[in-house]
């Protein structure tokens, strides 16, 4: 079970995710991001303070963005995640692929960069 | 069948020879009355074989129309009226003869008017019983136990009066009285047993009036006949029993005469409502078909234009028009005797004057939309009512019927299309969870297919040589995953390891795998670098896998001549390594980002060659994320310290034993053989 929330903050579109996210709940999270591209945000920072457990198909979603939001210039900055999530997304090595900051303001400090 | 054929032919020849034995015992009686000579035959055979003759014909009529289950009403009614013809024909034809023979004595000697009076007579009372038995049947179409219990009683008590008609005891004039009031008002109250009437169509009524007019006339003329003649002979004599005295004939003649009386006026009078019967005849069957439509024409199509044709005909629609959701954005249009641009119209001035009604989708209540149409010019239409179809509480489209009458729709109308639109939805309901569950089963098959395939890919051999020996274990969940392993000889010297993980599961992740397979095999064979395997390895699957698809996997040489093994880690858990010099198991966690994931950079930048001098006894576990995320009751992970440990506590065994052992340890730890996830491990121990 997940809940994903999306506020704004500074023109930053801040998803915070909470919970678990498998094979099933990754379609939230896919659709959260989407939505979020959708709307024209090109600073998109991801919460997960909230995020207990991310499966390989919550990790295939935000693997699957990297090209896209390349191409259209959006910066996707993760942060607040717990270590055993992190260990998750660095054996994988998705973690050398992903922005990722240990909290939110070093997260803002990063997508204001990269967004110049 | 034999039997029944039998014993009608018994009953009619029994009840022939009963007439013929009353006819002439009675012309005897008759004869010996009026020359006053002692007669040879008694008083009392005519009337003993009057009763025997009804009997006979009782039961042979009982045989011939009720027991027949394949007569309809009309049929009924027909038998009533081709009796009573036939009879009819031949007492007509006596007549006849009577008038032909003319002024000759014989017409009017009392012993022929007799004989024909006894003819007549046999004639009436046949016709009689055909029309009770008939009646019977009728009045028990629908039956109830009180009615069954009536009618026995009724029965019964004519037969006491047929009994008590012959023996001429008269016990108490009250009782005999009580019998016959009680007999008529049975009669009476059985006669109001029309249910029958109801079922009958237009043209059935017609045809009932006139066979029931025409039995009314053979009665009439019957009566009339049989009086007169009784008449004459009971003037010349007075040993002759009149019929007018027989109470059993005239109580079973006033039951066929109110009987036929009164079916003849109730079907008269319900001539003019038989349409609205035949209607809702035919509204039954419209919605018998709209609900069995489904299983018969297998397609949703097919509801649609059965909901319109039996909407349009329930309620005399001059058009109508079904539009249904088909995607999101796409409407299906279905009409019926009017253009989609019609249609279209009308659609666009209820919108363009904000008329909010069950023609905009969202609308879950029929609307009688009849007042808007008159702004509308143009329009052949003037009465408009719209229904939704709702399937799951969810309005998936909408009937629109149309009428140029002004006021065209009533209430009851309403009712019945509503109910129609009720249906198709039960219908459409029925048919999705059908093709759900039809889905599911395939999907169920797909999955054992596809575990088949997974299972099929797993070597069945390890390679082994004098320096290691290999053991491998993996079990796998109800679904399918991707885990995968092999080994591959490249040549002498070097022996190729694989294990990898592929994201997702089910047939997917089969096909994933067996690609995988198809690389590793075509690849190591060259004999590369575990980096270049990699490089390579992702190249040939960036094409392969979905967008959010990726593998991880670790691949290893081992090299007997230099005592080394060379690997590369692409995101799969790092290797468990024991060093028995140091006597401590490690995990290797070195960088290394799974295949697929990096598409446009250069992945070369993402993975590593790693190296190890292996010394004999060091052990090397090889596992997939299933292991160490198993979880036990309290939600734990059984995580890389308890496998190291597992691994510690058995680096001395072989690397079978090593394998149990860690086995043994996980499932203690998740208390359960049954797994969630796929348990793949390979234990390499060099010697």
């Amino acid at each position: 079970m997940v809940h994903i929330k999306r506020l704004q903050e500074d023109g930053a579109d801040i998803i915070a995710i909470i919970g678990e996210i498998d094979a099933s709940s990754s379609i939230e999270l896919d659709l959260a991001i989407a939505k979020s591209v959708g709307d024209g945000y090109r600073k998109i920072l991801v919460d997960c303070n909230g995020l207990e457990y991310i499966s390989s198909a919550g990790l295939g979603v935000f693997m699957s963005y990297i090209e896209e939001l390349k191409d259209k210039k959006v910066y996707l900055v993760l942060f607040g995640l717990k270590e055993r999530v992190l260990n998750t997304f660095s054996i994988l090595g998705l973690a050398d692929l992903l922005n990722i900051r240990e909290t939110k303001s070093d997260a803002k400090k990063l997508v204001d960069e990269l967004s110049v | 069948m034999f039997k029944t054929k039998a014993l009608t032919r018994l009953t009619s020849m029994g009840a022939l020879i009963f007439w013929v034995v009353l006819a002439f015992s009675d012309i005897t009686v008759l004869f010996a009355d009026i020359k006053a000579l002692p007669s040879d035959v008694p008083q009392w055979l005519p009337q003993v074989m009057l009763d025997l003759f009804i009997i006979s014909l009782f039961y042979y009529y009982k045989f011939k129309i009720e027991r027949d289950e394949s007569l309809n009403f009309t049929d009924l009614l027909w038998k009533v009226f081709a009796t009573g013809l036939i009879a009819t024909v031949i007492s007509l034809a006596v007549r006849l003869l009577l008038f032909l023979l003319g002024s000759t004595p014989l017409p009017t000697n009392i012993l022929f008017i007799d004989l024909v009076y006894q003819i007549n007579l046999g004639l009436f009372i046949n016709f009689l019983l055909a029309a009770y038995t008939s009646w019977k049947r009728l009045i028990l179409y629908q039956k109830s136990k009180w009615l069954i219990r009536a009618w026995l009683a009724f029965e019964l008590l004519l037969f006491c009066i047929l009994v008590y008609d012959s023996i001429h005891i008269v016990v108490s004039s009250t009782l005999s009285n009580t019998a016959i009031l009680l007999v008529s008002a049975l009669g009476l109250i059985l006669s109001f047993n029309m249910r029958w009437v109801a079922y009958l169509n237009f043209k059935q009524k017609w045809t009932s009036l006139l066979l029931l007019l025409l039995s009314i006339f053979y009665l009439v003329y019957f009566l009339y006949s049989v009086t007169i003649l009784s008449d004459t002979v009971s003037q010349q004599s007075t040993a002759f029993i009149d019929f007018q005295s027989h109470v059993f004939s005239i109580a079973l003649l006033a039951f066929v005469i109110t009987y036929i009386t009164f079916s003849f006026l109730v079907v008269l009078f319900n001539l003019p409502t038989s349409s609205v019967f035949e209607q809702k005849l035919e509204e039954v069957v419209s919605f018998q078909r709209i609900s069995q439509s489904i299983q018969t024409e297998q397609n949703e199509e097919s509801v649609y234009n059965i909901l319109l044709e039996s909407s349009v005909s329930a309620v005399f629609a001059d058009a109508a028009w079904l539009e249904m959701k088909a995607t999101d954005s796409e409407q299906k249009l279905y009409t019926h005797k009017i253009s989609a641009q019609e249609s279209k119209d009308i659609r666009a001035h209820l919108e363009k004057n904000k008329i909010k009604g069950a023609l905009d989708q969202s609308s879950d209540k029929t609307k009688n939309l009849s007042k808007h149409l008159g702004s509308l010019k143009n329009s052949r239409f003037r009465s408009l009512l719209a229904f939704p179809i709702k399937v799951k509480e969810e309005t998936i489209g909408t009937l629109a019927l149309l009428k140029e009458l002004p006021e065209g729709f009533n209430k009851e109308m309403t009712r019945i299309v509503s109910a129609f639109a009720n249906q198709a939805g039960i219908s459409i309901e029925n048919f999705r969870l059908m093709e759900e569950a039809f889905q599911n089963a395939r999907y169920k098959e797909e999955l054992k297919i596809a575990k088949t395939v997974q299972q099929s890919l797993l070597p069945t051999k390890l390679e082994t040589n004098l320096d290691f020996e290999i053991s491998a274990f993996s079990a796998s969940a109800d679904e399918v995953g991707g885990d995968y392993y092999d080994t591959l000889r490249i040549n002498e010297h070097e022996v190729a390891l694989i294990i990898a993980d592929v994201s997702g599961k089910g047939t997917t992740a089969a096909f994933h795998m067996s690609q995988m397979k198809g690389i590793f095999h075509s690849l190591a064979q060259q004999g590369p670098s575990p980096k270049d395997f990699m490089v390579k390895a992702n190249k040939a699957l960036v094409y392969c896998l979905e967008r959010g698809s990726f593998i991880s996997a670790t691949y290893f040489v081992i090299n007997t001549q230099t005592k080394k093994v060379h690997y590369s880690r692409a995101g799969h858990c790092p290797v468990l390594y024991h060093q028995a010099a140091k006597n401590q198991s490690v995990f290797l966690k070195d960088k290394g980002t799974a295949l697929g994931m990096v598409r446009s950079l250069d992945y070369s930048n993402f993975v590593e060659n790693q190296e190890i001098d292996y010394q004999p006894g060091d052990v090397m576990v090889l596992y997939t994320d299933g292991i160490t995320e198993a979880k036990n009751g309290k939600g734990e992970e059984f995580g890389g310290e308890r496998l190291a440990a597992a691994l510690q506590n058995s680096a001395q065994k072989s690397s079978k034993e090593i394998e149990e052992n860690v086995i043994k340890h996980l499932y203690e730890f998740s208390g359960t053989e049954d797994i969630n996830d796929d348990y793949t491990s390979m234990t390499v121990k060099f010697q």
